[in-house]
């Protein structure tokens, strides 16, 4: 039996393939690997929300998945999201709401509240918070991401 | 040799083409091969080098193990891989088995719930697990594969201590199963944690009651999570709720029993002195809520 798993997976609508060792974690696979840096890594306890990417639309602790487990899926990261020439309305409102400060934690809260924006089109300030209660920011307060939020909303609905 | 990723041990990840072929697998190689499902409690063990197995097998793919399927004459069936926000959003779940869905709520974030599941919370067997009082109270039975095929183990009894229960090796639990609930149940999980969202239970309490021909009118059950080494159900509080006339003194006197019965300890979340208090508290609480909405 080899430690070596192979692996077939779309990311941001790219094909990969690749042989990676059993105990690679996704969110390492996809920052050293692939190079897509933009999936933070903290806590790599399933804690603080930084590492999440969405695994079919689902948003997911990459940290607490191996990329051997990710075989047949498809996965957005944060750089499947805009570009800076042209940003996802999420990312516009979280830069006009200044929704970040250090920036660390920004990935995870777009790639968890992407999918709770696409569920809950007009949420309320509660709903809010409890879909942000999985990722930890230090610098903001959480006020100017849930303004930021309820902003992507706004331009969401305008589109 | 060079270690690129520090994070974790070195191992095997083993897919298993089918569950006689896992659970052999698993007995052959007793002791360093596990079985996961969600992997949140796994990934974490295993980093922090509590658990050095060298074999991970993935058996979430195997037959059945995603299902979730609702029978009115037999019950509810849910699978092991089913993950927390499936139960959550399951309508069947919603309306016949509301309790669990609002234990499951409890649970970590929303994005730890895309992948962790209620078998994985049931298996990690740990005593603060949010989703095990409501298995316990609603009568859930495990259906488990093992050497010898399909079994099943009633909640009762599985739990040994901490992160032990009774399986054996090559035992991989499949699914969890509820019986049909009797007419007019109500349930309730209060959740004490540091905030209120996302933390480990410092106290849970699980409440649920149905109406039957006893001395109060209902049939009372009880489990209470954090405050022992196993998942704990207060027999004595149970009864005193069954057996006499519902009021303010016997809710108090059940609450009390509740308190008398755990055995809690001091830990980084809280006092086993606290955590006795908020027992009492939580289950006055918890069975003041079941009697208003079995009304």
């Amino acid at each position: 039996m080899s430690e070596f798993v192979s692996v077939n997976v779309t990311i941001n609508g790219k094909e990969y393939q690749a042989l990676v060792e059993a105990r690679t974690l996704l969110s390492d696979f996809l920052r050293h690997d692939l190079g897509l840096t933009g999936t933070h890594v903290g806590c790599e306890h399933g804690v603080c929300g930084a590492c999440t990417v969405l695994l079919d639309g689902e948003p997911v602790r990459s940290c607490l998945m191996f990329a051997a487990q990710v075989d047949g899926h498809e996965i957005t990261t944060v750089e499947g999201l805009g570009t800076p020439e042209k940003m996802h309305p999420l990312q516009e409102a979280f830069q006009e709401a200044h929704g970040l400060q250090c920036g660390f934690c920004t990935p995870g809260f777009l790639m968890s509240l992407v999918p709770f924006l696409e569920e809950n089109p007009n949420p309320t300030d509660e709903e809010i918070r409890e879909a942000i209660s999985g990722n930890l920011c230090r610098c903001t307060g959480y006020y100017h991401i849930i303004d930021a939020v309820k902003l992507a909303a706004k331009k969401m609905a305008a589109k | 040799m060079h270690n690129p990723r520090p994070g974790l041990p070195e191992f095997d990840y083993v897919r298993p083409a089918s569950l006689s072929e896992a659970s052999r697998f698993l007995a052959e190689h007793q002791g360093e091969a596990r079985p996961f499902m969600g992997g949140t409690d796994t990934f974490v063990r295993m980093r922090d080098g509590f658990w050095k197995e060298k074999y991970i097998v993935d058996v979430k793919r195997l037959d059945g193990m995603g299902d979730i399927t609702f029978d009115p004459s037999t019950g509810l069936t849910i699978g092991a891989a089913v993950n927390m926000n499936r139960v959550i959003d399951s309508p069947e779940v919603q309306e016949h088995y509301p309790l669990l869905a609002e234990a499951a709520k409890t649970v970590a974030s929303f994005q730890l719930r895309s992948r962790a599941t209620i078998v994985g919370n049931i298996c990690n067997a740990s005593p603060a697990g949010d989703t095990i009082g409501a298995c316990i109270v609603m009568g859930g039975v495990l259906k488990v594969h093992g050497l010898d095929g399909e079994r099943e183990v009633p909640l009762t009894g599985f739990f040994v201590g901490p992160g032990k229960t009774v399986l054996k090796p090559g035992d991989i639990v499949t699914a969890i199963r509820f019986p049909v609930l009797p007419q007019g149940h109500a349930g309730r999980y209060i959740k004490l944690g540091r905030n209120a969202l996302s933390d480990l239970a410092i106290v849970g309490v699980t409440a649920f009651a149905y109406p039957d021909d006893t001395p109060s009118g209902y049939r009372f059950k009880l489990a209470l999570a954090s405050v022992a080494p196993v998942p704990l159900v207060p027999e004595k509080a149970e009864e005193i709720l069954t057996g006499k006339p519902i009021t303010d003194e016997t809710i108090a006197e059940a609450a009390q029993a509740a308190m008398d019965a755990c055995n809690p300890i001091d830990d980084v979340r809280g006092s086993a002195r606290y955590r006795k208090y908020m027992v009492r508290n939580l289950t006055r609480r918890a069975v003041t809520d079941v009697l208003n909405r079995l009304q």
